[in-house]
């Protein structure tokens, strides 16, 4: 691990910078879905590579947090490399690959399989924070649409995915109603990931470097997927179990193993996966 | 029922002093056909998107008797509630109908999105209503699954019409349904809105420069010019014996095949 430079404030972002998000955070958490907009900076890596994250990241580590950092569920891709590096360098805090033992996880793509606890925060990085872009390209008209709960064109999507392929195809970004009243989109997690949103204990923060919105789900929050009557919301499940660790619980990756392509199924929560291993090698 | 479904008083959005829709009274009874015709710039078309709620009114008052007989003014109404009313009580058919589809979104999730969009959360019923209005609008239901994208101008028009009326509104809003169809089609586009207007009495008002179209939808005909309505009364008497000089021109302007 390099040291930790000098030269720059403590998390890379200027003091005013994460008043401002801060106080973007406290609208989002206590209006849960609710799309705040902030003042995005130019951070030092480029859009798409989790620019919103790592500046929500920013505004609310202090010198005594625990950070980990997933991207796909893995910790030793390179995204979640590189931004744990950038926040060991810059803000000098202790990081993790451990989820219990973390207090802040900055995460793109999934949600850990081991629960987390109260007084844990999840930071998301999303490329597209609105959920009803894909029907309605204008966003005075899909502003309008959240302030009037006017969600029936989600179901439209829905509906699609039945009449195409009969049944609901959407496998990730699976829309969400928080507390009753604002549709969300979960940022790409796979919907194997939605149930672990309803009601959890840890505080989820959501950050769009690229749209420049903040979103929040406070603990204890209901998450509800949207689905038919007649064709409730399912999560994935695999023939197979977990090939290193043999969990039956976790969302498994099929990775090709060699030329002839054959193929394995694996943990996609790294950290998961190696604490079943040493468990059952203990 | 004994009273207008929509009754308009002195309704006024003048985009220059003398221009736009200037001074209108109109009522609506159920299930009639009321006509709208003049020239381009008339302020057929803005008189229309005033009523419907879709641009508001510098004055006058628009007095809408909703299902439950409860008078709604719309020039007061927040624009949630008119949005809801536009779902529930209005259907407006565009004169294009990309306007008024969600052109790759299949004909099925087209009609079902006004459903869905009063809370209807089976998929079951949503496709089976979905079919049966394909049915209704003479479109093939082996297509509920196509894009509109690839259907004819004909059959997108149609599509619309059976987007707008599966939550039964009592009130539809045309504005040149017929536009940029050619002859033949729009004859058949023209049975079939007869047919359904008639069995389903809904009340309509319908705009149009085809003097044809009017004479064979509307009950009742209001000619205007310069954002004002110069002449009205029932159609045939409005086109076989006009007053107003400009009505006499409109008239004497329908092309006589023979």
């Amino acid at each position: 691990m390099q040291a930790e430079l000098t030269g720059y404030n403590f998390a890379y972002l200027d003091e005013q910078t994460k008043r401002m998000i801060r106080r973007g955070l406290l609208k989002a958490v206590a209006v849960p879905g609710l799309q705040v907009p902030f003042g995005g900076r130019e951070m030092p890596l480029p859009y798409g590579w989790g620019t919103g994250g790592i500046q929500v990241t920013a505004s609310v580590i202090g010198s005594d947090d625990v950070l980990k950092v997933i991207d796909q569920g893995a910790d030793d891709t390179t995204n979640a490399v590189s931004i744990r590096h950038f926040f060991a360098r810059t803000a000098g805090v202790e990081t993790t690959e451990v989820t219990e033992e973390a207090s802040l996880i900055q995460t793109r793509h999934r949600i850990p399989e081991s629960p987390l606890s109260e007084g844990q925060i999840l930071i998301y990085q999303v490329p597209i924070p609105e959920p009803l872009r894909f029907i309605e390209p204008r966003e005075t008209e899909t502003r309008k649409m959240h302030a009037l709960t006017e969600y029936g064109v989600m179901h439209v999507k829905l509906y699609e995915d039945i009449a195409q392929f009969g049944q609901i195809s959407t496998a990730y970004a699976y829309p969400v109603l928080v507390n009753g009243r604002y549709v969300m989109d979960p940022s790409p997690i796979p919907k194997f990931d939605n149930p672990k949103m309803h009601q959890s204990p840890a505080l989820q923060l959501f950050g769009a470097g690229r749209e420049k919105r903040l979103y929040a789900v406070p603990p204890y929050t209901d998450v509800i997927s949207l689905d038919f009557e007649d064709h409730p919301f399912e999560i994935q499940s695999w023939d197979e179990d977990c090939a290193l660790c043999g969990a039956t619980d976790s969302f498994l990756d099929e990775v090709i193993i060699n030329d002839a392509g054959e193929r394995m199924f694996v943990c996609s929560d790294t950290h998961y996966c190696r604490q079943n291993r040493d468990a059952s090698d203990g | 029922m004994d009273k207008p479904i929509l009754t308009a008083r002195e309704v006024t959005r003048a985009y220059t002093p003398d221009q736009g829709c200037l001074g209108v009274s109109l009522d609506v009874w159920p299930g009639e056909v009321l006509g709208i015709v003049g020239e381009s710039g008339s302020g057929k078309s803005t008189l229309l998107r005033l009523l419907s709620g879709q641009e508001s009114a510098d004055s006058g008052s628009i007095l809408f008797l909703d299902r439950a007989g409860t008078p709604i003014e719309l020039t007061e109404t927040p624009e949630s509630a008119l949005r809801y009313l536009g779902r529930t009580e209005f259907g407006i058919i565009h004169q294009n109908p990309r306007d008024g589809l969600r052109l790759r979104i299949s004909a099925g999730g087209n009609i079902g999105e006004r459903l869905m969009g009063v809370g209807n959360r089976h998929y079951g019923d949503i496709r089976a209503i979905a079919e049966s209005w394909l049915t209704e609008v003479e479109i093939d239901p082996a297509r509920i699954d196509g894009k509109p994208l690839h259907f004819s101008g004909g059959m997108q028009q149609r599509l619309q019409i059976a987007r707008n009326l599966v939550t039964n509104p009592r009130l539809v809003f045309m504005d040149e349904p017929t536009g940029g169809l050619d002859v033949s089609v729009q004859a058949k586009l023209l049975d079939t809105l007869k047919r359904l207007v008639h069995d389903l009495g809904i009340a309509v008002i319908i705009v149009t420069h085809d003097m044809g179209v009017a004479r064979l939808l509307a009950d009742r005909l209001l000619v205007m010019k310069q954002g004002r309505v110069i002449e009205s009364g029932l159609t045939d008497q409005v086109l076989d014996d006009p007053h107003a000089a400009y009505t006499q021109q409109l008239v004497a302007s329908i092309l006589q095949v023979n």
